[in-house]
C-alpha cells in the first residue's frame, strides 16, 4: 500500500521541512548551552574539578554506544522503506535499547558526581555541566520514547513503506542528538 | 507526484555506506581518545580534537541525516542557525575574556 505524498509549493514534504526547522533552532538552544559551559569553564572557586572528575574511558564506552544507535536507526529507516517489517522492528528496538544504555552510562556519571560531591550547586562547572548533559540526556530520553512508538506501530502492522518518511524525521532527530553529542564529547571531556 | 516510500528512499545511500561510516566514525572516536592520552600531542589537542570532531558531525550529517543528497535547503536549515551559534559562542568567549586577540586571557 502506497500514500501519495502531499503536493507542495516547494515539491518538498512540510513535516522534513519543518523538522529541519526545529533542528535549526535546537542548534541555537545547544550552542547557548555549549557556549555557557566554556565561558564558565576553569572558574570554580571550589571543586570537584573536571580533571578530578570525569571519566574519559567510561564518557567514551557511551559516546560508542551513542554512534552505534544511529547505525541502527538509519539500518531501521532502510528496513522500513523496502517493507522489512522483521528487521524494521529489530533495528528499532536496537536503537532505543542503545539509546538506554547511553541513558543508564549518564545516570551512573552523575549518581557518581553527587557522591564525590559535585552536585548542580556545588560550583560553576557542576551547575553549566549538568544543565548541558542533562538538556542532552532529556532529549535522548525524548528520542527513546520517540522510538518505542514507532516499535509498536510496526507491532499493530501500522508502519509500512508509506509511513518511511515518520522513521526518517524520527532518524533526523536521533541523529541530530547523535552529533550534538559528538561536541559535547570533545569540548566537555576531551578539551577539559 | 510522488508516493512517500520513492520519496524517503530514492536518494539515501545504501547498508553498505551505512556500516562504512559507522566504521570510520569508530575510528576517528578511537582516535580522539588516544590522541588524548598522548602527551606528545598536548600542545595540539585542542585544533586535533576540533577537527576530528568536525569531521564526526560531518560524516553523521551528510550520509545519516542524507544531507549529501537531499534537497539543499535543508543543508541551509541547518548550516544558517549553526553559523549563528558558532558566531554567537565565540563572541561570548571573546566578551567573557576567555578569549583574546594575541592568545588565551583567562
Amino acid at each position: 500500500m502506497t500514500a501519495v505524498a502531499h503536493h507542495t509549493s516547494t515539491g518538498l514534504d512540510n513535516r522534513k521541512l519543518a523538522f529541519w526547522m526545529f533542528i535549526g533552532s535546537e542548534c541555537l538552544l545547544f550552542g547557548s548551552l555549549i557556549s555557557t559551559y566554556l565561558v564558565y569553564q576553569g572558574r570554580s572557586v571550589v571543586g570537584p574539578t573536571p580533571e578530578e572528575i570525569l571519566d574519559i574511558p567510561l564518557t567514551s564506552i557511551s559516546t560508542f554506544v551513542l554512534l552505534m544507535s544511529s547505525l541502527a536507526m538509519v539500518l531501521a529507516l532502510a528496513a522500513v522503506t523496502r517493507g522489512d517489517r522483521r528487521w524494521s522492528r529489530v533495528w528499532l528496538l536496537a536503537t532505543a535499547a542503545l539509546g538506554m544504555t547511553f541513558l543508564g552510562f549518564q545516570a551512573y556519571e552523575f549518581t557518581t558526581f553527587v557522591h564525590e560531591g559535585l552536585t548542580l550547586k556545588t560550583n560553576l562547572f557542576g551547575s553549566t555541566f549538568f544543565v548541558l548533559t542533562g538538556t542532552h540526556g532529556a532529549h535522548v530520553a525524548v528520542g527513546v520514547l520517540w522510538l518505542l512508538t514507532l516499535f509498536v506501530r510496526s507491532l499493530q502492522g501500522k508502519l509500512g513503506p508509506d509511513k518511511a518518511i515518520n522513521v526518517e524525521i524520527t532518524g533526523l532527530y536521533w541523529h541530530f542528538v547523535d552529533v550534538v553529542w559528538i561536541v559535547i564529547f570533545t569540548v566537555v571531556y576531551l578539551l577539559s | 507526484m510522488t508516493d512517500n516510500h520513492t520519496h524517503a528512499a530514492g536518494k539515501h545511500p545504501g547498508v553498505g555506506t551505512y556500516v562504512t561510516v559507522a566504521a570510520v566514525l569508530t575510528v576517528i572516536t578511537l582516535v580522539e581518545v588516544g590522541v588524548f592520552y598522548v602527551p606528545a600531542f598536548h600542545g595540539i589537542l585542542a585544533p586535533v580534537l576540533l577537527t576530528l570532531s568536525a569531521a564526526k558531525f560531518a560524516l553523521v550529517v551528510m550520509f545519516y541525516m542524507h544531507l549529501k543528497g537531499d534537497h539543499p535547503i535543508f543543508t541551509m536549515m541547518l548550516s544558517i542557525p549553526l553559523l549563528i551559534a558558532i558566531a554567537v559562542g565565540i563572541a561570548l568567549l571573546f566578551l567573557f575574556g576567555v578569549v583574546a586577540l594575541g592568545g588565551t586571557a583567562a
